[in-house]
């Protein structure tokens, strides 16, 4: 391994799941409906059907260009992409050749791994049509049709990252725009993300910048999780470390390959030579559409705070810790929870202190996200505010959380159903206070002594007298007082 | 009395006054719809249900007329001609056809075309070969054959059509009637079933100009479901017909008009273009200017190569949906790729498969450029150069084909390699999306034959007029095929 060095590619598919309707359909684009109900004559192809340019999917496309650094074209123009496939009902795809540029070409983009900034160029990035969804059973296969026709992003990158480690963590910070500019969902559990991913070794020695030197390209095809990409590729450099040794690599032909999950390993499909000819011509239903300027400063405006960015707003208005301010811009939904909560007037630094240990941890051990967990961004407002307005006690507070996070119930409902209410009047302590001086003679007698200590039991009597609800503090002072009068 | 020969406006009008009733129309074009069957075989379907209209003010309302059987209609038979669709059933209606029925027209049959558009003979249809009513023994050329011979035979006043190379304008010449294809855009493509995308247009085939423009003004429209429709809501083609066209300018092309670049012409061709000069001298006489103009012929003589190529590398795109699982009879077999050769070897002619052959090979990664790519620049070529011309001129005026309609046998006769491009020229007009209207214009051996006239896109008020001006000056407006058995 010390000899060589590793070039990775990657050709990301992101479905576009924030748009209303497909993208040549109106058909509504909610791929997890009831199976072939969001089904328009386009999505099966019907004779006559004709495809019609859904305008927000290009804004949301346009907008993911503009975030990569790419150059956006002068004209929209799509593609037909021509093969046969039982997915494909009209024998072609709809999409984006590089040549009339697509929405995005020749980008960049920064991202984090392992604390260290790495930089990925981008090659293009292009709009195209979802295929329908197939599942093979022995009787036969079902197609669905929900999925014909959603609008997907495929992004290709330079081969620019060299380990698998810097793969996931581009794809995570790809994920996280994508979630964050309102574009997609980008869950790969329900498909919305798939990976193809192009892998070679060259000689370490060698410049990386002239693809001469770059070794036999091999692409890895429909891996559909992050653990799919690492593990896809750890095999696949081991495989061809393993025949550089046996001194077979140069041997070996361009080829692409299949993720096969079950094994863990790579399955040859095809080489070069049997590559498909998918005969791309100009959509010719489609006219080419002028992209404006103001329509791309208009769009520009409106892309929403990012992770990046919210994550430095964290750390320098709410001094949350660098660390915990990741935590928190990890995933967007937690994030937008965190926020919610301090528009409803809690403290940053506690809100960041609840999500990041106890909130974030509870719904780990459930395997739950956030957009199932019962408690809202009101309970915990609610809740830092009982604390704070010391209605409730902290070691309270953290059972009333359990709690609400299990029922959705409010934790002022709940502090007042187990009569919760931290008590805070001095004359009620003070009379407590008296009673457990009263029953205990001998406790004084040996505070007196010099067992000052002894406080420390006393004020557990009071303590367990009022059923833990003596705010600890008040009963201590009281306490220190009282037994001075006796 | 016979009503269906007659035109539109004069049908309203009896329509209005009561004289004669939608129902009484529609018995008539039905009678003479199975009579016509018989003899030319012009029909897929007759629509022997079809119900009258109320007669609104709309002139349309109320009258039949035919629909080529490439458009879809919900709930009836819709077959393209085609056995891959020979028991197709849409669930939805084409724009076109939708908006004339919101006029109030009665379709009352759906006509025979050749399979999918894709031919030029009117014989390659699978209900069998269609017959000029003119003459049994001719060809009403195509694609557009079965409403071509309807509206010829005066089965109704109209019928609708689509164009793609001269589907329209050419059997309208060898049926002697009127052919009119608009500005590509302006009738909405939605629900007809593609050929060659880029080059395919809807429009109409009757027998006057007059019929021609109140069918295409009800057709149009913009189309929310066709991107490639445009606002026509200021073009009012009936109202433009005002017959005035003086200080028109005219050009004809030298090199396709002139007897001299023919050397084994054939009297036919002889004839015709004789009879082509006297309608220039129409023209003339009606105070237009009509001027030679010539264009390099190896440019000209490309043209139908440039058809061939992008015609068929857009239509073996186009069918690639046809596989026989979601519509058309499903194909023996046990896997899907066999069960999808099997439906598309037994249902498609050989005529279809050949030019889904060219068309792939056109597009195959090694031979686009030489092909594809070359083709797509001759057509920007001829378009451009048309553009100029309509730069001074209103319009291009030029004979249709080389003479009248051709055998039924032995119309393989291959055609003098010079002759080609007269046969051919109309795709000009599919390649920039041009207007173009063919009309009668006399005779040759005791049959029709017709002019053409092209003009610049947007600009169909104008070509239009012109072409209503001149067949003023002649005796063909509402001709009914001579054999007077449909009477």
């Amino acid at each position: 391994m010390n000899n060589y060095k590793v070039l990775i590619g990657l050709e990301m598919h992101c479905e576009i799941s924030e748009t209303n309707s497909k993208v040549f359909s109106a058909a509504a684009n909610n791929y997890s409906d009831i199976p072939n109900s969001n089904v328009r004559p386009i999505d099966m192809a019907f004779p006559g059907i004709l495809p019609v340019v859904n305008k927000e999917a290009v804004r949301k496309a346009l907008m993911a260009s503009i975030i990569l650094n790419c150059k956006q074209p002068e004209y929209i123009y799509f593609e037909r992409k021509n093969y046969y496939y039982p997915d494909l009902p009209k024998g072609f795809q709809i999409t984006q050749e590089t040549k009339p540029a697509p929405v995005g070409i020749y980008g960049h983009l920064d991202y984090e791994c392992d604390g260290e900034m790495k930089t990925v160029r981008i090659n293009n990035l292009h709009l195209e049509e979802d295929a329908a969804a197939t599942e093979h059973l022995p009787s036969g296969s079902l197609i669905n049709y929900n999925r014909a026709g959603v609008p997907l992003l495929e992004l290709v990158t330079e081969p620019d990252i060299h380990s698998a480690d810097e793969a996931v963590a581009f794809l995570e910070t790809m994920r996280s725009i994508y979630q964050y500019a309102g574009i997609s969902e980008a869950d790969s559990k329900k498909g919305q993300i798939r990976c193809d991913v192009n892998v070679s070794i060259m000689d370490k020695d060698k410049d990386e910048t002239n693809p001469d030197n770059w070794g036999i390209k091999v692409e890895i095809k429909n891996v559909n999780s992050f653990g799919g990409v690492r593990d896809a590729i750890n095999y696949e450099i081991k495989r061809q470390l393993e025949l550089k040794e046996d001194g077979k690599y140069d041997e070996m032909p361009q080829q692409t390959r299949r993720w096969d999950e079950e094994s863990g390993t790579t399955i040859f499909m095809r080489g070069k030579v049997d590559a498909i000819d998918y005969k791309y011509f100009t959509e010719p239903n489609i006219p080419k559409y002028k992209v404006k300027k103001e329509w791309l400063l208009e769009i520009e405006k409106d892309i929403p705070r990012l992770a990046h960015e919210r994550k430095e707003e964290y750390i320098n208005n709410y001094g949350i810790s660098s660390y915990d301010a990741g935590v928190l811009v990890k995933e967007k939904a937690i994030s937008d929870f965190f926020e919610e909560t301090i528009k409803l007037g809690a403290d940053a630094k506690s809100a960041s202190n609840w999500i990041t240990t106890n909130l974030l941890g509870a719904l780990n051990k459930a395997e739950l996200t956030i957009s199932q967990a019962k408690m809202t961004p009101n309970h915990l407002a609610e809740l830092i505010k009982m604390v704070k307005d010391k209605e409730i006690s902290s070691q309270q507070a953290k059972g009333v959380f359990t709690e609400s996070l299990n029922t959705g119930k409010s934790p002022k409902e709940i502090a007042s159903e187990k009569g919760l209410k931290q008590i805070t009047d001095d004359k009620e302590i003070e009379k407590v206070v008296g009673e457990v001086l009263d029953e205990n003679p001998n406790v004084i007698e040996q505070y007196k002594n010099g067992k000052t200590n002894m406080v420390n039991y006393l004020v557990g009597q009071v303590m367990k007298k009022t059923g833990g609800k003596a705010n600890p503090g008040l009963a201590r002072d009281i306490m220190a007082k009282e037994i001075e009068k006796r | 009395m016979s009503y269906m020969n007659k035109g539109l406006k004069e049908l309203h009008t009896l329509l209005k006054e009561g004289k004669v009733t939608s129902e009484e129309l529609i018995k008539e074009a039905l009678e003479k719809s199975h009579k016509l069957q018989k003899e030319c075989n012009a029909f897929v379907t007759i629509l022997d249900e079809a119900k009258e209209m109320p007669i609104t003010d709309n002139i349309l309302s109320g009258i039949p007329y035919g629909i080529k059987d490439n458009y879809s209609t919900k709930g009836i038979l819709s077959t393209g001609s085609s056995n891959t669709f020979k028991d197709y059933v849409p669930f939805f209606t084409a724009t076109a056809i939708k908006n004339l029925e919101k006029a109030g027209a009665v379709a009352v049959n759906k006509t025979v075309l050749d399979e999918f558009g894709m031919g030029g003979t009117g014989t390659t249809g699978h209900t069998g070969v269609v017959r000029n009513p003119w003459d049994k023994t001719k060809m009403c050329a195509g694609s557009s054959a079965g409403s071509a011979a309807a509206v010829a035979a005066g089965v109704y006043p109209y019928a609708t059509g689509t164009d793609t190379g001269d589907s329209m304008r050419k059997p309208a010449a060898y049926c002697g009637i009127v052919g009119y294809k608009p500005t590509y855009g302006m009738i909405s493509r939605y629900g007809m079933f593609p050929f060659a995308s880029s080059l395919d247009h809807c429009g109409v085939l009757t027998r006057s100009v007059e019929d021609a423009a109140i069918v295409t003004d009800n057709m149009k429209g913009i189309d929310k479901n066709d991107m490639t429709t445009w606002n026509s809501e200021n073009i009012h083609l009936l109202e433009a017909l005002t017959g005035n066209v003086k200080g028109k300018k005219l050009c004809y092309i030298k090199e396709l008009c002139d007897i001299n670049n023919y050397p084994n012409a054939s009297e036919e061709l002889k004839e015709h273009l004789a009879n082509f000069n006297k309608t220039l001298d129409l023209c003339t006489k009606i105070g237009m200017d009509v001027t030679e103009v010539s264009v390099d012929s190896t440019l000209l003589n490309a043209s139908p190569s440039v058809y061939v190529v992008i015609s068929c590398a857009e239509a073996t795109s186009n069918m690639s949906n046809l596989t026989g699982f979601i519509f058309g009879p499903r194909g023996e077999g046990d896997s899907w790729d066999t069960s999808m050769k099997n439906y598309r070897t037994k249902g498609f002619s050989p005529l279809i498969k050949r030019r889904f052959v060219i068309g792939s090979y056109v597009l195959q990664a090694a031979n686009k450029d030489r092909y594809f790519h070359n083709a797509q620049r001759v057509r920007r070529l001829l378009v451009d150069k048309w553009k100029e011309l309509f730069k001074t001129y209103d319009a291009v005026i030029l004979p249709v084909s080389t003479g009248p309609a051709k055998d039924l046998e032995g119309s393989k006769n291959i055609l003098d390699q010079n002759e080609s491009i007269l046969e051919e020229h109309l795709q000009i007009g599919n390649y920039g999306g041009f207007p173009s209207i063919t009309i009668p214009n006399g005779f040759v051996n005791n049959l029709p034959v017709g002019v053409n006239i092209t003009g610049n896109c947007y600009d169909d008020e104008n070509v239009l007029n012109i072409a209503y001006a001149l067949e003023k000056e002649m005796p063909y407006k509402n001709q009914i095929a001579k054999e007077r058995a449909y009477e």
